[in-house]
């Protein structure tokens, strides 16, 4: 196995709210009392069932209740287990399901609250990403501005599939608000189910929605270039996270090949799509898809055509690889240094100035 | 390299194009308002016919949404695959460097002079009196 280096920074780590109670003592009185009054009595989605397999390891799962919603269990399993000097909470909490934007607001504030107070005042080694009503632009732009004075929010965090693809201009205030911060947009897998998950229809089963969800990556990442969102914003970071990476560079060979010669309709795109995916996006390292032995992996990172591109994550605590394995085997050291170190910090401009802030 | 007579100046009136053979390579002429410009007849991405393509303008965006159209019938889009090829030098729009179609000078020398040579005229008839399109192959 690839041993992790000193100074690793794990760029996806996933805390579960432990219950909707953890969050009242967050909530306005109008909105704890409409939690009560409208029986909302939990947020679950079928993203991440609690009974599979891919949703926690086994030997991190909590008899009766959700994996990784605790802070010292946090601490033992992902930092101390992995050793890693900073690690990225993305908590997933289906706040993007609500069709009322207000209540997405509401519980949002309370979630980025409860992130602050109940786990970044305790644990320096934590940063978090700033959880977003991204069903109404302006509502989540007022979330980015309550946080952005603290610097241990590194990231805004979207979920891939949506009302509308994510390079439409009614997405642009969060991003022209990241990038004034300098946030990195986070896209994590995900959806907020208004619409299949899967560009064909709804799907039978967990199997289909979550080996699917590479294909709305791909369509995330079309959009983002061909509406323009790194021309208008070029300084913008996006991270996607838990995308998979294998099918990168066969979506960029199609997608640069069309624009060639389509590129008429999206004129501002001025250079190869590519070329834009190098100096503004990343991806996080797990899963990894494969292929198994290290000479192909090798091929598929020259097919990258860049060292930049990755960067280290556990995707703790969802069950993609055993012990602490997060790393390939028979990477040249100068790729994994890169992708544990060197990348996140490149990505993440705030985690320096947050580093000099705790010294 | 040398000088072909391709055309009566009249045969291709501005706009417009012909494809011509000279030493058996096809080159597409095009007269873009009195200018004369020849290109290679073959796409360097899969070989489509060039003189086929939709004579276009160039449009970009300094910013997403704002569109601009200059050079108006100086673009030519090819009919395969709609890769675009400035018509003055052969570039591509896509990638400029890497990618372009051979481009020939052209020139309109009047009849006396052509027949006065050096020029090699394979099919067209000169006469003193007009001018014709030679191109330097």
């Amino acid at each position: 196995m690839t041993r992790l280096l000193p100074g690793t920074i794990d760029c996806d780590i996933h805390p579960s709210v432990p219950s909707i109670q953890a969050l009242m003592p967050y909530m306005d009185d109008h909105w704890r009392d409409m939690v009560i009054t409208r029986g909302v009595d939990e947020l679950n989605t079928i993203s991440y069932p609690l009974n599979s397999p891919l949703t926690c390891r086994p030997d991190w799962k909590k008899p009766g209740g959700r994996p990784a919603a605790d802070l010292a269990t946090i601490q033992r399993e992902a930092l101390d287990g992995f050793g890693t000097s900073i690690a990225i909470a993305n908590c997933l909490y289906g706040i993007q399901l609500f069709f009322s934007e207000d209540m997405a607001a509401a519980f949002a504030k309370a979630l980025n609250a409860w992130m602050a107070a109940e786990w970044l005042d305790h644990e320096p080694r934590l940063r978090a990403s700033i959880v977003v009503p991204s069903q109404n632009a302006a509502l989540a732009v007022a979330e980015i501005e309550r946080w952005a004075h603290d610097r241990r929010f590194v990231q805004v965090l979207l979920l891939v599939s949506g009302d509308t693809p994510l390079g439409k201009r009614t997405m642009w205030p969060i991003y022209e608000a990241a990038e004034r911060h300098g946030l990195a947009i986070g896209i994590h897998a995900g959806s907020n189910y208004h619409n299949p998950p899967t560009p064909v229809g709804w799907s039978s089963t967990h199997t289909e929605d979550y080996v699917n969800q590479a294909q709305a990556f791909q369509s995330a990442l079309t959009s983002l270039i061909c509406e323009g969102v790194f021309n208008k914003f070029p300084a913008l970071k996006v991270v996607l996270l838990e995308s998979g990476f294998t099918w990168l560079p066969a979506h960029l060979w199609r997608l640069t090949k069309f624009w060639r010669g389509l590129r008429m309709e999206i004129p501002w795109v001025d250079r190869a799509p590519a070329d834009i995916v190098r100096s503004n996006v990343r991806l996080s390292l797990q899963p990894i898809d494969g292929p198994p032995d290290p000479a192909s992996l090798n091929r598929l990172f020259e097919h990258m055509q860049s060292d930049e591109l990755l960067l280290f994550s556990t995707d703790y605590p969802h069950w993609q690889f055993d012990g602490t394995d997060a790393m390939p085997d028979g990477i040249s050291a100068d790729l994994a240094r890169r992708i544990m170190v060197d990348n996140p910090r490149a990505t993440y401009a705030r985690l320096e100035v947050a580093q000099e802030i705790r010294v | 390299m040398s000088w072909h007579v391709v055309a009566a100046v009249g045969d291709i009136p501005p706009g417009g194009r012909k494809l011509v053979t000279v030493r058996g390579r096809p080159i597409a002429v095009f007269n873009l308002g009195g200018e004369f410009f020849g290109l290679l007849n073959r796409c360097p991405h899969q070989g489509g016919s060039l003189c086929e393509g939709v004579l276009t303008g160039l449009v970009e965006a300094a910013t997403p949404g704002e569109y601009t159209y200059t050079r108006k019938g100086e673009i030519l889009r090819c009919p395969w695959h709609g890769w675009e090829f400035d018509v003055r030098t052969g570039q591509s729009h896509c990638d400029p460097e890497k990618f372009r179609t051979k481009s020939y000078p052209v020139e309109v020398e009047a009849g006396r002079t052509v027949v006065e040579g050096p020029y090699v005229a394979e099919t067209i008839p000169v006469k003193v009196e007009e001018n014709y399109v030679v191109v330097d192959v």
